[in-house]
């Protein structure tokens, strides 16, 4: 039997405000364990919670992005259960009035644009970090815990399950990642878990409408293990089927050193939450008016920026997807283009030299040794017929450890294009008496001769001489 | 509605209680009756009247986003039961 995959995504992203979402606490990433810490966020009797505004802009401001219904009355709850990485015993979250739902986003996936619907947005606190004695969970008879991370700030964006492989799932967190990113929401950066997704996965006959039993793995946190999970479950459930099994409703971990889920815990007695309104917070209530106003400071969303790089410059779907796809990325595009430089040129050197360096490095475009006023220049420089393309990927290596203009390394190094007519046509000569064989070849109608003749050139002149002018003397000169 | 046994131990168990056999009588007695008296609301026509979500008439109650001090750690560790190197120390957390 032929079986489809259902995949439905939680996703949580830790929102970049000063402080937690219920006390002043500040919220950075590295303190040493237990100071950020303060009788609220532990969770001490008597204390009351205030909630951080910013939380809730940034809440409306996500719902805004991806096309949610704003609730104007909204509230929290309470989410019981029994965990120490929850001092108070419950997580604040919420439960049936959430800020935002029923959105969607458009992922585009091998050519082919899909819509992922959104459930809901909810706001809530994180919870804390145990760091177990023995190796793994299971073999730890105490565990320690750090409170730092309990209540910083979470939106947990909760889709429908609306995709069917491991790369649709994949392509729509990465356009949660960057509309988060866009809007100024969450740094987002996963090796630091500020963004982590709960899947769950279950597979059913094509063409049946009815759910199978899903897998739930929590706590994927980069774009390699949710595609190789994914992957995985998927496998599995079918062979469990196909050996005339049942999938049992579960917890699952994913081990990305041996690369397989486990079963962690079976929701059989599925857990009673017992939500409960938070009396201990007031409801927040938005009008439409300061929804329209939250609207207005939205930037340009992924979509909206790659239709206009597509009708403004020309450049292809997929050029205007991948600039696109990060902010950091986008206005690195947007700059190198006002610093003079042509579009596409601009394009294809951030996606191909830049994006290797970064790789390679593992810097992030923020980071990158060549500004975009320099990479502007030199690509300047390649139109102006100054520099040849293959020159300036020397020029690109030598920016790329040094402080110097393009302009300045070009003339240190020499490496100005030859468009002297007389200098070419010296070596021009040179080739074609130092190689009989291709010159006849081309003389007797295979055209594509003068390929290794043209090799010749560049490769005598460094590099340095204009190709459409080789190209130009050789044809002329062999008749 | 009626409390049962089953409800007890269930509800006692959520909680993380022990209450041994002998003494589910009590309890079922006791929740019962609690039970019994909320029925009574169900005598008031609620038709038209939204939900309670907050018992106050209040809303938006919100701190700006400013950093306030933390506690110092060993204040904020002085009544654990246990703690190690700055942490909080917990017994072993796995489900059964």
């Amino acid at each position: 039997m032929k079986y489809e995959a259902v995949i439905g995504l939680e996703i949580h992203c830790e929102l970049k405000t000063k402080t937690k979402i219920f006390c002043g606490c500040e919220t950075g990433f590295g303190g040493d364990q237990n100071t950020h810490v303060c009788p609220v966020c532990l969770g001490l009797p008597g204390v009351l919670p205030t909630i951080n505004k910013r939380v809730v802009e940034f809440g409306i401001k996500a719902g805004l992005a991806t096309n949610c219904t704003i609730n104007k009355f909204s509230k929290f709850d309470r989410k019981n259960y029994y965990y120490p990485d929850l001092p108070k015993n419950w997580q604040t979250s919420q439960y049936d009035l959430p800020i935002a739902e029923h959105g969607w986003v458009d992922i585009d996936v091998e050519g082919e644009k899909k819509r992922v619907r959104l459930t809901r947005i909810h706001m809530e606190e994180d919870a804390g970090k145990l760091v177990h004695s023995g190796n793994t969970i299971k073999d730890s008879a105490s565990s320690n815990v750090d409170y730092n991370r309990t209540g910083v700030p979470l939106l947990e964006i909760v889709s429908e399950p609306d995709m069917h492989t491991a790369e649709e799932a994949r392509t729509y967190m990465e356009k949660i990642k960057a509309i988060m990113e866009y809007i100024d929401v969450s740094n987002c950066r996963m090796e630091e878990g500020n963004l982590r997704a709960d899947v769950n996965v279950s597979i059913r006959p094509v063409g049946s409408k009815e759910l199978g039993t899903r897998t739930e793995m929590k706590n994927i946190n980069s774009f390699k293990s949710l595609v190789d999970a994914i992957d995985y479950e998927i496998d599995r459930q079918t062979e469990v089927l196909e050996d005339g099994g049942h999938i049992v409703q579960e917890t699952r971990t994913w081990d990305p050193n041996r690369g397989i889920t486990l079963s962690m815990r079976s929701k059989e007695d599925a857990h009673d939450y017992r939500y409960m309104p938070e009396p201990d917070l007031p409801p927040i209530v938005t009008t439409d008016e300061q929804i329209e106003a939250y609207r207005k400071e939205l930037p340009e969303l992924p979509d909206a920026r790659r239709e206009r790089l597509e009708k403004e410059y020309g450049l292809s779907d997929y050029d205007a997807g991948v600039i696109t796809a990060s902010r950091p990325m986008a206005e690195y595009f947007d700059e190198v283009v006002a610093g003079g430089a042509d579009a596409k040129l601009a394009a294809n050197w951030i996606m191909g030299e830049l994006a290797k360096h970064l790789n390679a490095e593992n810097k992030t475009i923020v980071d990158s040794p060549v500004e975009p006023a320099r990479l502007a220049a030199m690509i300047q420089m390649i139109t102006k017929g100054t520099i040849s393309s293959k020159i300036a990927k020397t020029v690109f290596e030598e920016m790329w450890t040094s402080k110097d203009a393009p302009e300045e390394i070009v003339k240190a190094k020499g490496l100005v294009q030859i468009t002297d007519t007389k200098a070419i046509e010296e070596i021009v000569d040179k080739v074609i008496a130092d190689n009989p064989k291709p010159v006849e070849d081309y003389k007797g109608g295979n055209k594509k001769a003068i390929g290794a003749l043209v090799g010749q050139v560049m490769k005598q002149s460094k590099g340095k001489a204009n190709p459409q002018m080789v190209n130009q003397l050789l044809a002329q000169k062999l008749g | 509605m009626k409390v049962t046994k089953e409800d007890i131990q269930n509800v006692a168990g959520l909680s993380r209680l022990a209450i041994p056999d002998t003494e589910t009588d009590v309890y079922i007695a006791q929740l019962g009756g609690f039970l019994e008296y909320v029925e009574n609301l169900k005598e008031i026509d609620t038709e038209g009247v939204a939900p309670t979500t907050y018992a106050l008439p209040m809303q938006n109650v919100f701190r700006e986003d400013v950093v306030k001090p933390s506690l110092d750690r060993e204040a904020a560790l002085s009544n654990a039961p246990m703690k190690e190197d700055g942490y909080f120390k917990v017994p072993r957390v796995l489900e059964e």
